[in-house]
This record gives structure tokens, sequence and C-alpha cells, in this order.
């Protein structure tokens, strides 16, 4: 979930926020909306398996329709992302009329399409807040993920909207085995152009699947990242992803709750909405903002997020003296490795997922797939086996046919 | 938390939008991007009286808080201006 307001939120009272929370509220207050499946990158982990654009996306009206929901329903803003969210034609179309009908935008990019121009527009803006996202503190480590060039386009956008005065924007992360030594180079970044660094937990959702495996971070490393985190505050956002984390001890800044169907949503393309952006499958759909009701009533009545709601038995983890820091971690990230999900978090801190992971067959058979699959059909290249040609003869012909120019008045005799 | 001042006039940030909620409301600032609640219905229906009060003690009084709640009131009111989720009006 992504909450990085909700976890700079003041305890007034006695009252914990994260008790309010559970049993769910009237409106999402961090709602993830996915534009569109097209983006000019295939990143590696890419957790929306995004490539190309589906034909059913909402038009324009439609999308407006449902900024005019998000506005009756008090909404406070969105997470817009994708896809690349600014490759839509429309895109500062739906921005200007989301802020101009009091839904505070945040945006996802990979910068691909702030010019200085755009940039200048963006900072005039006091509703509108920017993400450029970033995956390695070097082209090296961001490239290998992101694609060849996606380090130089993220650093021009951030020149950019630091140029254009705007302040503040998102440096945002997804943490993996490769750039959890390079945190400090990522913070002297954001730095260097005004922005505030925000971390996320990469999950094995869409692409991720595919890599997760051999990019989500150490246990060492996960440990390194605690700290670094605790030594940063809430000076550094988390979206409150690393809540699995908190069972080392001390809690992280934040709600530490698993916020799906509960605080956050997420409506993707074509209108279907999920309990959270990390579980794009049929097993957390929850309708369609294109039924009737909208989207209001997808929030409030369907029995999914009603289920979502419910308290939570904690399973397995019952008896863990931790599972009150960490509820069983996420969701997400249980289901796409094919964990129970009343059981322990595949990253558990106490080492409890790692046994159940060891212990899934060899081929992986069994392990939901992501519902959709949008990735570009080239690029990147799928890896190939090597085709095996076996040469032989037919059975059927004992030499080679005859060519029609072949001059041998002999030639195709028989003699039998 | 210092509590505000109540005998001063108090409002709302121009950018904070609430959102009333079952267990009280929720605060959101567009300018510091900064989440904040209200723990009950009836500090909601001060806030929202902060405007058209002459001071905060009014507000207060106009929603019915019993004397006896003032100092947690003041206190819960601090932390919003703490945050500036309330700003001090010129009356």
């Amino acid at each position: 979930m992504t909450t990085d307001a909700a976890s700079q939120a003041p305890q007034t009272t006695g009252t914990r926020l994260v008790d309010l929370f559970e049993h769910g509220l009237d409106a999402p207050i961090c709602l993830t909306w996915e534009l569109t499946y097209a983006c000019n990158l295939s990143c590696a982990h890419c957790l929306s398996s995004s490539g190309r654009r589906d034909p059913r996306e909402l038009s324009t009206d439609e999308a407006k329709a449902v900024i005019d929901e998000l506005e009756a329903m008090q909404v406070f803003y969105v997470n817009i992302g994708g896809g690349e969210p600014t490759v839509r034609s429309d895109f500062w179309e739906l921005l200007d009329y989301a802020t101009a009908h009091h839904v505070g935008v945040k945006f996802s990019t990979n910068g691909v399409r702030i010019t200085p121009e755009v940039a200048r527009r963006l900072a005039a803006n006091d509703y509108v807040d920017v993400q450029i996202s970033l995956d390695g503190a070097t082209p090296e480590v961001n490239d290998a993920v992101r694609g060849a060039g996606s380090y130089d386009t993220a650093l021009r956008a951030m020149r950019n909207l630091a140029d254009a005065g705007m302040k503040n924007f998102k440096l945002s992360v997804v943490c993996t085995r490769h750039n959890i030594p390079q945190m400090d180079a990522f913070k002297a970044i954001a730095d260097e152009y005004g922005a505030q660094l925000r971390l996320t937990r990469l999950r094995p959702s869409g692409r991720g699947a595919d890599v997760w495996d051999e990019l989500h971070p150490t246990q060492a490393q996960q440990r390194e990242l605690y700290d670094w985190l605790l030594a940063h505050g809430d000076r550094v956002l988390t979206g409150d992803s690393f809540f699995h984390l908190s069972a080392y001890g001390q809690s992280l800044p934040g709600l530490n709750l698993c916020g799906a169907g509960r605080v956050v949503c997420l409506i993707d393309p074509v209108g279907d909405v999920y309990a959270c952006p990390f579980a794009i499958h049929d097993e957390f759909l929850a309708g369609n903002v294109r039924e009737p009701g909208g989207f209001a009533r997808v929030w409030r009545e369907s029995d999914l997020f009603a289920g979502l709601r419910e308290p939570q038995t904690g399973g397995a983890c019952a008896s863990c003296g931790f599972y009150d820091t960490c509820k069983g971690g996420c969701m997400a990230a249980k289901f796409f490795t094919g964990l129970p999900l009343d059981g322990p978090d595949p990253e558990c801190v106490q080492g409890h997922g790692e046994k159940l992971l060891a212990g899934r067959p060899e081929d992986r058979s069994g392990i939901p797939k992501p519902s959709g699959d949008h990735s570009h059909r080239t690029s990147p290249p799928r890896p190939r086996e090597p085709v095996l040609v076996q040469l032989g003869r037919r059975a059927d012909m004992d030499r080679p046919p005859v060519s029609a120019c072949e001059e041998n008045p002999l030639a195709g005799l028989r003699i039998t | 938390m210092p509590a505000i001042d109540l005998d001063r006039a108090w409002d709302l940030h121009p950018q904070v939008s609430v959102r009333p909620e079952p267990f009280g409301a929720l605060l959101y600032h567009f300018g510091t991007r900064k989440l904040s609640f209200l723990k009950d219905r009836r500090l909601l229906e001060v806030v929202r009286g902060l405007r058209d009060a002459p001071t905060a003690r009014d507000a207060c009084a106009a929603a019915d808080v019993p004397a006896s709640d003032l100092p947690r009131y003041g206190a819960a009111l601090g932390a919003l201006a703490s945050s500036s989720m309330l700003v001090e009006r010129t009356p």
C-alpha cells in the first residue's frame, strides 16, 4: 500500500490510527489508478506487466466520470501510474480536470515526457506531485532492470523539475539486491535535485514474479535496509511498504498495516478495481467502475472488500511474538510466491517464509499467474532455448528429387 | 503537545480538506501533503465551527464541549496547529 501521507499523521490522541483503519473507511485514502498499460519501457520487474495499450482502456469521458466520483467521495488524492501514464494523449487534460475538481494527483513516471515546459506547468500546480522512478543510483544498476537509457531519462526529468522550481517531488526506488548498497547514493541524488527519496518493496507481482527470486534482497540486506530506514526516520518515505521489517524490533514510521481494500485499492486501465496495486489477479478483483453504481459501490459493497475488512486471525503466524508488528506481511507477496495467505511473508525476517519457499515444488506448479499480460511482444526478448533440429532422410525418398532443369536424359530413371 | 491559545481566532488552513468518517474525520493538507485525523465527531464540530467563532473557546462552547474537557480539546487543536492544519485568523 502507499500511504506516505498517513505515515506522517500525528497521534493526536491515544487512539492509534491503524485501529481505526482496520475496519475500512467510507472512501480510500490512497487510491492507485493506472491510466494505461502502454509504456515506452519494459522494466524486468513491472508489477502490472505493462507494455501495450489495452483496447478496452477507459476513454477520456469515462476517466472524467471516475474523477467526478472521487470528488464526491472526497478522495483527497490519487496516485496515478501505469504503464507510463504520460503517454496517454489526454493525460494533461485529465490531470487538470482532477486538480480542478479537488482531487490531488501524484503521478509516477519514468520521466520520458517531463520536458522543461511540462516541468514548469507541473511546478505551478500546488495539487500535483511527481514521482520519478529510478531503480539504480548508477546507469549500470538502473538500466539492467529498467532498460538502456532509462537512467539518463530519469535524471533529465529531475533536472527539468528542479530547474522549474518544483520542490519535494519524489525519487521513487524499488529496492533490489543490486541497489540496497546504493541507499546513500540515492539519498544524495534526491538531495541534489531537491527531491524526497521514497523507497518501496519489490513485489513478485506482474513480471516481478519472473525476476523476484534473483532480485529480492537477501536476509542480510533486509537488515541493512531496516537499519538505514530507522536512521533516516520519516525523512525517507516508504509508502508503508516495509512493515514486514518491523518484526526486527522497533516499528518503522507509518501505519504498519496491509491497507488492501481497507484504505487503498487499485483501479486498472480498463476500470477493474483490485484490492491493491500489487494484486492484479481475479482472486482480488472486486468489480469494475463501468458497472452500475460505479467505483463507490465497488468500494462500499463488494464482498471481497468486506472480507478484507474483517479482523484477521493471523493463522500460522498467530503464535509468533512479532505478529502484532508485522501482521503477517504482504498479501500479494505471499500470493504470487505461492505461500498461504494466512501464513508468513516470503521475506519474513524471522526466517519462517524461507522455509516455506524452499518447500515449494521444483517446477513452481500451482503458483498463481497474474491475470493479464500487456508486455511488449518483442522487448525484452524472452529467453530462448536452442531449437534442436534433427537432420535425416525421408523414408519415402531414397535420393533427392530431380530438378526440372536437369539435362541428363537418364535423370530420374529408376531401375528396380 | 502545547495547547493553542483558546482565546484567539483560528481557522482551517485554506489548503486543508476535511472528510467526515464514522470515527470522526480525516484531514488532508495539500500543501504539506500530510494526513491527520480527528478522533471524534465533537472535535470535528469544533474544527468546523472555528471559522465563525470569535475564539476557539467559543467554538468549543458552541459544540457543547464540557469545561472539564477543554484542556483535552485545546491540546488536540494544538496538535493540529503545529502541523499547520489550523492557522490563526485575524478577526
